[in-house]
């Protein structure tokens, strides 16, 4: 039995880490496409699942802001929009925030120490926080685009005839599970069939090279900025409908950093199978070992696991080695 | 015209190397350290020094550590919330086991326990660097607030889960606890601060902070001219982490007087002493000082501007708050990456022509 | 720019490191072969060979940046056992580097400066507080440094920052760090790459100066063939990996497997 029950929190972690890989991937992404270690990932998922309620809702963008500055009341158009056109326009904003990345900061940040990068989007990251928070107000909002939720009955009654015991899963994480491999299997088709998939895996292996056979840089960047966009509006939606659109959320983020710890930034495997081993991970130790320290071990797990790993592989799990030269 | 170099000639080496090689720039640097100690304490009053003037000590110090930590040594932490955590958990500690040792003593020694934790967390730098790096100091910045939050003898089991101050005097002035006058806040930051700020600057002109810079340069020459890169990063961890572990002891039992690990030196302490950092310079002492009087003064000024002013909500405030600091960074990293401390050395290198320019 | 080889102008004394049946592979590639040769004290002594000819795995493996899996070397009469690069460094060893890699955010005389790190050994507490051996050692090796500022002729640029200088000048501040080690063995990773037929003279000059001035050892790996035979006592000739030619400049240029290998003849 008590192998029963660790198996069932084995499982939800699994879920969890199905979660994590989401917003690893986005990660993944820009970083292979333009050396960009973008930490505003999680933010951007938070900006998007809010986006999408204000969108959904009809809130009126700035509201906060109009109603202090010109002593309205203004707070909602009175319409409410269906959720797949909510989607649709919320990934419009999405590109658009590519864009303007684009536009406003990364092109003049070309050529930069990687590290001045990343702390780069650290400010963006505190911007689009303060931005998320005026256009659609701090509350915490409820999400609910349609996806299935509740513990799914079909998994209980199975596995009880199964193994005698039936586990709680949720119905939200076998969708996102699914949704999440759907997308995994597209973004790998888009980048190894298409075009735009070539040049982008040509631009990450060496920009100047890009460059001179004509790839446009700025092109690539938006690209790929808007299919993060997008990742994060997917992670978003899932942990928004799971619990809220929050600050909190964001923090998700940082759960990804140890997750791409472990993957190696530069593979989308890696994220992957990193994502299930923290997801997992934390659980499973939060299960044994936390009862024992007070709890709450989730909190750090996953990164004390992934300094100890790199410890001893610098290069993460799939990342390429490095041989240092002079 | 006024403010040169030509004609002031410098006989020795040691000479040379001092820390103000003009005049004027001494002059200017006494005059500032008169007025800060004598004048100050007389008319300071309550809402200066603990809205403006001793959370900017406090922050300036931490944004030294963390500077000789980034900007000398190169290696990027996002744990200083952490470390300061340690250093408040180590003094509070301290002071309830050894309520007779002066507290000034207590803080050096808080400092000296952070350095010790520092070490423990930079050993990790030996193999990795980068952003790698600074995601693995996240582990000691989660870490570190959970221990304090989960081990109920740091917090001497209170049924609250803070830690209070008790009231600690030197020389009959209550330095610590609810008595504490303005002034006394003050003066105590104020002898740490400078002191320490003079001990940061001894540190990166002589051959250790030339180890640290050429790590920070190139690691891989830097071994080869001879760098020990062990040595080198962990004593950069250590001195770091010394300072931060006294801005940390200084907030929690000068400034606040309470505090609760996850709410003071969560991980938004950590961004925000890195954002004070970026935005006074990298690899600059002054521009510590400029940092953290920078993004102490911006949520006055916003709070006086637009909620007093302007009558707006204050969570309204905050959020613009947000947006401004997050631009302000991008554009400190775009335009100049040497923050504040460069423009004002542009400033001073234009002063010096003026006013014939050519 | 003609330069007397002959010992007796210069003191060339006994052998100063011996490198012997050094092998190194990276994974399933031999950088270099089974190469043997030595360095006497006060020489000028060349490697030279094509592209890829494994010069800089050479100089790598004698500064200690690379360990090789077979072969031993002796330095002052000693077995050098396998070292980090900075202790390398400690026994007498500095270098300069073929890409430039001086420290961009410092200023000359910081950079210079760092070629004394090893002898600069106040405490720390000494050190924060700016007292006592921390400041005398300051004093004592800045001066050290300004000679050879003088001597390498760079005093106007002193405290610039290394990031704005041209190449040649980096080049010069790379070669001033690498003296202000007081090496025993000073290493050249393609001294004059890059440089224009002026700057070369210059550095040719400066080289031979130390030498001569000195009395420092010097290994130099080069391409430029004509400048080598000019500037070396003796000089190692490498091909794939494998030493083709060891010994005076004049014995070297007629050696066949030389010729060939520089002027891409068949090998019979």
């Amino acid at each position: 039995m008590e192998f029963l029950y660790a198996s069932e929190v084995l499982v939800n972690g699994l879920m969890a880490g199905v979660m994590y890989s989401l917003v690893a991937l986005g990660f993944v992404l820009i970083y292979k496409a333009s050396g960009v270690f973008n930490y505003a990932q999680g933010v951007m998922a938070l900006f998007a699942a809010m986006t999408l309620v204000g969108i959904m809702e009809g809130r009126v963008p700035f509201a906060h802001l109009i109603n202090a500055a010109f002593g309205t009341h203004v707070s909602s158009f009175g319409w409410t929009v269906p959720a797949l056109l909510g989607i649709a326009l919320t990934a419009l904003v999405m590109v658009g925030l590519a864009i303007a990345i684009e536009k406003l900061v990364l092109k003049h940040l070309v050529g930069q120490e990687p590290i001045i990068l990343f702390m780069a989007t650290i400010g963006l990251a505190w911007f689009l926080e303060g931005l998320g928070d005026v256009m659609w107000g701090a509350d915490v909002k409820t999400l609910d685009v349609g996806l299935p939720q509740g513990i799914s009955e079909t998994a209980e009654t199975l596995t009880n005839d199964w193994l005698g015991y039936g586990f709680f899963i949720d119905r939200l994480d076998i969708w996102a599970a699914v949704i999440a491999a759907l997308l995994v299997a597209a973004l790998v088709g888009f980048s190894q069939y298409t075009k735009q998939g070539r040049a982008m895996r040509a631009v990450a292996d060496d920009h100047q090279a890009a460059l001179s056979v004509g790839i446009s840089l700025q092109f690539i960047w938006i690209m790929v900025w808007s299919i993060a966009g997008f990742v994060a509006l997917v992670a978003g939606i899932m942990w928004g409908t799971k619990s809220g659109v929050q600050f909190s959320l964001s923090l998700i983020a940082l759960k990804a950093l140890p997750v791409l710890m472990l993957g190696g930034f530069t593979s989308i495997p890696g994220a992957i199978v990193g994502g299930l081993i923290i997801g997992m991970g934390e659980k499973l130790f939060e299960y044994f070992v936390g009862p024992l320290v007070g709890g709450a071990t989730e909190n750090w797990f996953a990164y004390v696991l992934a300094l100890l790993f790199l410890v001893f592989r610098p290069q993460g799990l799939f990342g390429e080695r490095i041989i240092e030269r002079v | 015209m006024f403010y040169r170099e030509a004609g002031d000639f410098k006989t020795s080496y040691r000479d040379d190397g001092q820390t103000f090689p003009i005049r004027l720039d001494r002059w200017g640097y006494y005059a500032i350290l008169a007025v800060a100690f004598l004048v100050v304490p007389l008319v300071i009053d309550s809402y200066w020094a603990n809205a403006v003037l001793v959370p900017f000590l406090i922050y300036a110090i931490a944004a030294i550590g963390l500077n000789i930590l980034t900007g000398y040594a190169g290696q990027v932490s996002l744990g200083t919330g952490g470390f300061m955590a340690v250093g408040a958990y180590a003094v509070y500690k301290l002071m309830t086991a050894f309520p007779g040792v002066p507290i000034v003593i207590l803080i050096v020694v808080a400092g000296a326990v952070t350095a010790v934790v520092g070490v423990l967390f930079g050993l990790p730098s030996l193999r990795i660097k980068g952003f790698y790096l600074a995601v693995a100091t996240l582990a000691a910045q989660f870490f570190l607030v959970w221990l304090f939050n989960k081990v109920p003898w740091f917090y001497n089991y209170s049924a609250s889960g803070q830690i209070n101050a008790p009231e600690r005097t030197m020389f009959g002035w209550a330095i610590t606890g609810p008595a504490t006058t303005a002034s006394a806040k003050y003066l105590t930051c104020l002898v740490f601060a400078v002191v320490l700020a003079w001990v940061a600057r001894n540190l990166t002109r002589g051959s250790v902070g030339r180890k640290w810079m050429a790590i920070r340069d190139m690691d891989i020459a830097a071994e080869i001219i001879g760098v020990n890169p062990l040595t080198a990063k962990l004593s950069a961890f250590a001195v770091s982490s010394f300072f931060v572990g006294i801005a940390g002891a200084l907030l929690f039992s000068v400034y606040l007087g309470a505090a609760e690990a996850s709410e003071a030196f969560g991980i938004n302490k950590s961004f925000l002493i890195l954002f004070m950092v970026i935005i006074g310079g990298l690899g600059s002492i002054f521009g510590s000082f400029a940092g953290a009087a920078f993004l102490v003064l911006l949520p006055v000024f916003l709070k006086n501007v637009l909620v007093a002013q302007l009558g707006w909500p204050t969570d309204l405030a905050a959020h613009i708050e947000l947006m401004i600091v997050g631009a302000l960074i991008v554009f400190f990293l775009i335009v100049e990456p040497h923050g504040l401390a460069r423009l004002w050395r542009l400033t001073k290198e234009k002063l010096r022509l003026w006013p014939f320019p050519h | 720019m003609t330069h007397d080889p002959t010992p007796d102008a210069r003191h060339i004394g006994p052998v100063l490191m011996d490198l012997k049946n050094i092998t190194l592979r990276f994974g399933g590639v031999t950088a270099i072969k089974d190469i043997s040769f030595d360095i006497r004290e006060g020489e000028i002594r060349a490697i030279i060979g094509p592209n890829g000819a494994g010069k800089s795995s050479m100089l790598n493996v004698i500064s200690g940046f690379y360990v090789p899996q077979e072969g031993e070397i002796w330095f002052e009469g000693k077995r050098r056992p396998a070292m980090k690069p900075y202790e390398v460094a400690r026994l007498g060893l500095a270098r300069t580097f073929q890409n430039i890699a001086l420290f961009d955010g410092m200023s000359v005389l910081d950079n210079i400066m760092t070629g004394r790190l090893n002898k600069m050994n106040a405490p720390l507490w000494s050190q924060a507080l700016w007292w006592g051996r921390a400041e005398r050692e300051e004093v004592e090796n800045r001066a050290q440094v300004e000679k050879i500022i003088d001597f390498l002729e760079i005093q106007n640029i002193r405290k610039t920052p290394v990031g704005r200088l041209p190449y040649g000048l980096k080049k010069r501040v790379e070669l001033a760090r690498a003296l202000a080690a007081e090496p025993r063995i000073l290493l050249l990773d393609e001294p004059m790459a890059g440089m224009n037929v002026e700057e070369k003279e210059d550095m040719c000059r400066f080289i031979l100066d130390v030498n001569d001035e000195f009395g420092t050892t010097i290994a130099l790996i080069e391409h430029d063939m004509g400048v080598v035979m000019d500037l070396s006592d003796r000089v190692v000739v490498m091909d794939y990996g494998k030493k083709i030619g060891d010994g005076t400049p004049d014995e070297v240029r007629n050696n066949p497997e030389v010729i060939s290998a520089y002027l891409g003849v068949e090998h019979a």
